[in-house]
């Protein structure tokens, strides 16, 4: 019975070096469609190297493959380190890591045919929905099992916002893709019309609300106090933190849908709810990067720490640009354009990534026995990283308020003053930009996977002890 | 019942709900039990863990 004295650290591996592995993937293939976007001639005039094939794989790579890997990875962890138990079953944990993977990999090889349901974030079709929704119950079965069967009396707030993950994408998930099947790789909504929008934009804006940052809040929670070694800075502010976002992020979606067909009062209702988010969103930043008060010394020696707390940073001004897009004056400019793609990418390469970057820094060598071969390559990539993004959003913030202003510009008797034509024109060197930004932040991914590789490289896995219930 | 007039009232309960957490939150009884439960991370490493012992929250 040696083996039920220790964590299940199998899964939580697997998971870590599919998180490495999927994100250069998925980074690659966003680096290409970036270079088709400024040379449109790379996409060979071979039809699965389309932009609009692969666009939704390396949003389907980055989002579910990398992001939902770091997520399994460090939930399985968590879990087990603040309940103080094993896993509550081995398999089934398995089970979640092979069908995870068997969904990416149908994604992988369906996407690029052009087999899509056509909704955003939900593009995958109703076989490989079902596999899905067959692995994410496993998933919440394993993850709140353990919960319950744990040996420490009070859950920890880092749980309570996996916990919330879980259960929300699973509902989100099994509404939003419910579908019609007309064959075996063509399907249509049961919905229609604007409902359909609407329902689509519910389950689009909370994938972003719980899947992009619910779960990387509870990566939050665990890892920055960890890292610094100190406890989260206010706890009471993390409960009401949880609920607050619980009870709003829900509302959020309608903002997607400004000056559609979409009623009127729904689109200002979600513009309110949007707003008010930033109060949560703003609250739990505070107390991420507060945790560090009295300890800031720390970031200028531990580039681990500094992956953990610039991500903190990047969410929170991603948290105040998104409530301010959602205004309906300023959704009037902002909407359809660049700037759409930068507030995104300020979110995703700048929190979900680095949150992702500094977990794995932290977990693979403990999951390994070692201790990271480089700092110094940790230091390189964080720069890297940090410069890419930020070539990355600005290009994007100015390409998008130009396309904006263009679009919307008219001379005196009424007429448009620019083609279209002459927008896209207009863009051409802030695509370049965005390119040589995507580039560095996948060359800092790939400094990253090279410095795991010499860290792990002949270690023997390691599975940590659990203490025994004295206390 | 109008389902509207049951979606605001469920609306109007939630955020009493919502409010109730922040009171009980907040409520100096509490703060016994977050300090602890804030180390929970800490709990299970073998050896040292000086997380937090000199801290000094004042929140």
């Amino acid at each position: 019975m040696a083996e039920a004295q220790t964590y299940n650290y199998r899964v939580v591996r697997q998971f870590a070096v599919m998180t490495i592995v999927w994100g250069i993937v998925g980074m690659l293939v966003g680096v290409f469609i970036a270079a088709q976007l400024a040379w449109p001639a790379l996409n060979f005039d071979v039809p699965w190297l389309t932009f609009s094939r692969l666009r939704p794989l390396h949003t389907n790579a980055v989002i579910f493959a990398f992001g939902g890997s770091a997520l399994f990875a460090s939930s399985y962890y968590v879990v087990q380190r603040t309940c103080q138990v094993r896993l509550i079953s081995d398999q089934l944990a398995a089970f979640t890591f092979w069908g995870w993977q068997a969904v990416i990999v149908l994604a992988a090889i369906t996407l690029p045919l052009g087999i899509t349901t056509t909704k955003e974030y939900a593009e995958l079709e109703w076989p490989i929905d079902l596999l899905i929704a067959v692995v994410w119950v496993v998933y919440a079965v394993v993850f709140l099992g353990t919960i319950v069967k744990r040996r420490v009396k009070h859950i920890y707030v880092a749980n309570w916002f996996f916990a919330a993950f879980i259960v929300t994408v699973a509902v989100l998930h099994v509404v939003n893709s419910a579908a019609l099947p007309v064959s075996l790789w063509k399907s249509y909504s049961v919905y229609a019309g604007v409902q359909d929008a609407m329902v689509q934009w519910w389950y689009g804006h909370n994938a972003v609300g719980f899947f992009l940052t619910a779960g990387f809040l509870g990566m939050m929670y665990y890892f920055v106090p960890k890292q610094a070694n100190r406890p989260i800075y206010s706890y009471r502010l993390s409960v009401v933190h949880f609920w607050a976002l619980i009870f709003t992020y829900i509302w959020a979606g309608p903002h997607h849908l400004h000056y559609t067909a979409l009623p009127d009062w729904a689109q200002s209702l979600g513009m309110v709810m949007s707003i008010i988010l930033l109060a949560p969103s703003w609250g739990g930043m505070i107390n991420g990067i507060m945790t560090l008060s009295g300890a800031w010394e720390k970031l200028r020696t531990d580039p681990v720490l500094r992956f953990l707390i610039v991500s903190v940073s990047f969410y929170g001004m991603s948290t105040f640009e998104g409530p301010m897009m959602s205004i309906k004056t300023v959704n009037a400019l902002s909407h359809y354009t660049d700037w759409t793609i930068g507030h995104v990418h300020s979110g995703a390469l700048g929190w979900v990534a680095l949150i992702s970057f500094g977990t794995m820094y932290y977990l693979i060598p403990r999951l390994f026995g070692r201790e990271l071969y480089s700092l110094r390559l940790v230091e390189l990539h964080f720069w890297i990283a940090t410069i890419g993004i930020v070539l990355y959003i600005t290009a994007m913030w100015v390409s998008g308020i130009m396309q904006g202003l263009m679009w919307r510009a008219v001379n005196l008797d009424g007429t448009l003053t620019y083609s279209f034509v002459e927008s896209v024109q207009a863009m051409h060197p802030f695509y370049i930009i965005r390119f040589l930004g995507g580039l560095l932040f996948l060359v800092g991914a790939v400094v990253m996977a090279y410095n795991m590789w010499k860290t792990v490289a002949g270690a023997k896995t390691v599975d940590a002890v659990i203490p025994a219930p004295a206390h | 019942m109008e389902i509207s007039v049951f979606h605001g009232i469920w609306t109007a309960a939630l955020l009493v709900i919502f409010i109730g957490i922040v009171i009980w939150a907040w409520s100096g009884k509490r703060k016994p039990d977050f300090d602890k439960a804030a180390r929970i991370p800490f709990d299970d490493e073998p050896g040292p863990s000086d997380g937090g012992i000199k801290r000094n929250q004042n929140d």
